[in-house]
């Protein structure tokens, strides 16, 4: 009971701090007892290294405290002590589901703090390789979410078939599935092959098809239905004003995605729709993954389409001896996890003074307890899962 | 939107004794920040997020900066008076001397706000804070109360560089473990010989410790 107490006093909160009111054990719900369970950090469920300290009341979440730290290596110490272009392969290790959109980020940042401007083609090319990123990203985090549901294996292995084409794709071009290390400042590492591009429209068009096929196995299962529809609800305004981004804002229905609000790189050209959701709950988080899908499919098509053929490199752009001058920069993309910032100071030197990320992974987290106090222990995991986070980006 | 000329005219009129700064950046990239008085940082917050026009309602980015005490050398022109000798008459002559002279600024630890607003879907407007010291008068007031998105990283940036942020509800490192004394992201840290109690068995960190030792006159065997 001392611990209740303890909790009672940190939401005892001044005005405008909007945390959830803590629900006080029921009084007919058992005998007030509380069990507290540390659900982490070696859970199945945490995609890692992740721990969540639980108070529960029988079953009900009556709090959650998110404990992290446990992958943390300090990469933004690193990065201040390395060359801007040092920390290139790095970044692949943050959100390691998503090297790509790593690598676009911080290019970007970095030339927005430069000046460099990327060629027409390398501009496609990060698009083609974004949107595959976000393709795969997607179906994975959907896959792994029915396999906290319970779904052992199927859905995951559908997702993952898929995404092997993608990573396949990847290291055509790259050399590494996963740890691509590709973009530069002021455009792209390599080239394309027109075969690789052939080879990349045939996995495109087989995309749809298994768009259709894993919505066809899922949106309307019964079980996933009854445990997804409700549960986790967050609201509009508590999920702008807790910074939450990416498909977890989307699915509360605010339309925001940077891809249309900054369009960076070349997103004007392409014609796409932002997918939102009504109630904010895990099935909505699940279907906007389903349907953003659908809307990469379309940006890859186009982006295929229209490639033309030049340079991947600004001409400006020298590997060696590479330093910006004095000043601040902040770019930042629509990941698939959400906004991924990188926020750099440069003081002149051949290394950033000041290097920060902005991890949606671990911003999307603000609201966990929010979202899973008054659920059962069972729906935490779940909860969880529908967030998608990777633990390399949320500890950095 | 709005320029930061335009918002800092704004929040001059809405709240005419904040003091607030226009920091302009070199860089292409030509975001320029505003840097307010931590006194006032809560209300001039308030006001951007509220205000109708800039509807600032989505903290992004919460980033903390350490610059430390720098020595500045530089060349100072002092008039000089010169005695000499010439042609056996005692002369007095005034002269400009360069002297080179060695000062030192003080050092501040500074955090950074990236704004952005959902609703009219323009930003970002930059704030800047700034500590007075990076020793005992490290406390900003926290945002936590006007943005939930803050919680975390304000925590991110008191685990990583000491800043106290008076008004966080739950103010606790992040990434380190409770027990951690330092401030790893400060310029100045130095990493201890070893995290653990027992030393870690490797030659070159036990060497590296009975150098510690040896340099703050520990006994052997003690921790550094």
């Amino acid at each position: 009971m001392s611990e209740l107490k303890e909790y009672v006093a940190i939401a005892d909160r001044p005005e405008g701090w909007n945390r959830p009111a803590p629900r006080a054990p029921l009084d007919d719900d058992g005998d007030g007892e509380l069990l507290e369970v540390a659900m982490g950090p070696h859970h199945p469920s945490t995609h890692g290294v992740f721990r969540m300290d639980v108070a529960l009341d029988g079953e009900r979440v009556i709090r959650l405290r998110p404990v992290f730290g446990y992958l943390h290596r300090n990469h933004e110490k690193i990065a201040e002590g390395v060359s801007y272009l040092a920390s290139m392969p790095y970044t692949d290790r943050l959100d390691y589901v998503c090297p790509i959109t790593n690598n676009w980020a911080y290019a970007l940042a970095v030339e927005k703090l430069s000046g460099l401007v990327p060629p027409e083609r390398a501009e496609y090319l990060r698009v083609i390789l974004g949107e595959l990123t976000r393709f795969q990203n997607h179906a994975n985090a959907v896959g792994f979410l029915l396999q906290e549901m319970g779904a052992s294996g199927t859905p995951l292995m559908y997702a993952f078939r898929e995404r092997e084409k993608i990573l396949d794709l990847f290291e055509e071009l790259t050399g590494a599935r996963m740890m691509v290390n590709y973009m530069r400042f002021g455009g792209c590492r390599v080239d394309v092959s027109s075969q690789w591009l052939d080879h990349a429209r045939k996995v495109v068009a087989g995309m749809t098809g298994f768009v259709d096929e894993f919505e066809r196995l899922l949106a309307s299962n019964e079980i996933l239905m009854a445990r997804c529809q409700g549960v986790g609800v967050l609201k509009a305004d508590l999920a702008v004003n807790a910074g939450v981004s990416g498909p977890m804002l989307r699915a509360s229905g605010v339309g925001y995605d940077i891809r249309k609000v900054d369009s960076y790189g070349i997103y004007s050209r392409f014609n796409f729709r932002v997918p939102v959701g009504d109630h904010g709950d895990v099935y909505d988080r699940f279907m906007i993954r389903i349907l953003e899908m659908r809307e990469s499919i379309g940006i890859l098509q186009q982006a295929l389409k229209d490639i033309p053929v030049g340079p991947v490199m600004d001409p400006k752009a020298k590997s060696r001896g590479f330093r910006p001058k004095p000043g601040e920069a902040y770019g930042r993309i629509e990941a698939p996890k959400g906004e991924l910032g990188f926020y750099l100071i440069s003081d002149g030197g051949p290394n950033p003074y000041r290097y920060r990320i902005r991890p949606p992974s671990l911003i999307n987290l603000t609201v966990l307890e929010d979202m899973c106090l008054g659920h059962d222990v069972a729906d935490v995991v779940l909860i969880f899962g529908s967030v998608d986070i990777v633990l390399g980006e949320v500890d950095r | 939107m709005k320029t930061v000329e335009e918002i800092k005219t704004a929040i001059e009129a809405a709240l005419p004794e904040a003091r607030v700064e226009l920091v302009s950046n070199p860089s292409p990239s030509w975001q320029h920040s505003l840097r307010i008085d931590p006194g006032h940082a809560l209300a001039i917050a308030k006001f951007l997020r509220d205000d109708a026009d800039l509807k600032l309602d989505f903290l992004s980015n919460v980033t903390g900066v350490d610059w430390p005490d720098k020595e500045i050398t530089e060349k100072v022109q002092v008039m000089q008076t010169i005695d000499l000798t010439y042609e056996g008459s005692d002369q007095t002559t005034e002269e400009v001397v360069e002297e080179t002279r060695k000062r030192i600024e003080p050092g501040y630890l500074e955090t950074v706000y990236h704004l952005y607003s959902v609703e009219k879907k323009h930003g970002p407007v930059i704030l800047h804070m700034r500590t007075v010291n990076r020793t005992d008068q490290v406390e900003l007031p926290s945002f936590t109360p006007l943005w939930r998105s803050a919680e975390f990283q304000e925590r991110e940036v008191f685990d990583l560089y000491g800043i106290i942020f008076t008004g966080h509800p739950d103010l606790r490192r992040l990434l380190m473990w409770d027990e951690f004394k330092d401030h790893p992201m400060r310029k100045d840290y130095v990493e201890p010989d070893d995290f653990e109690y027992e030393p870690t068995a490797h030659d070159e960190v036990l060497k590296r410790a009975e150098a510690h030792r040896a340099a703050l006159s520990i006994p052997a065997g003690g921790r550094v």
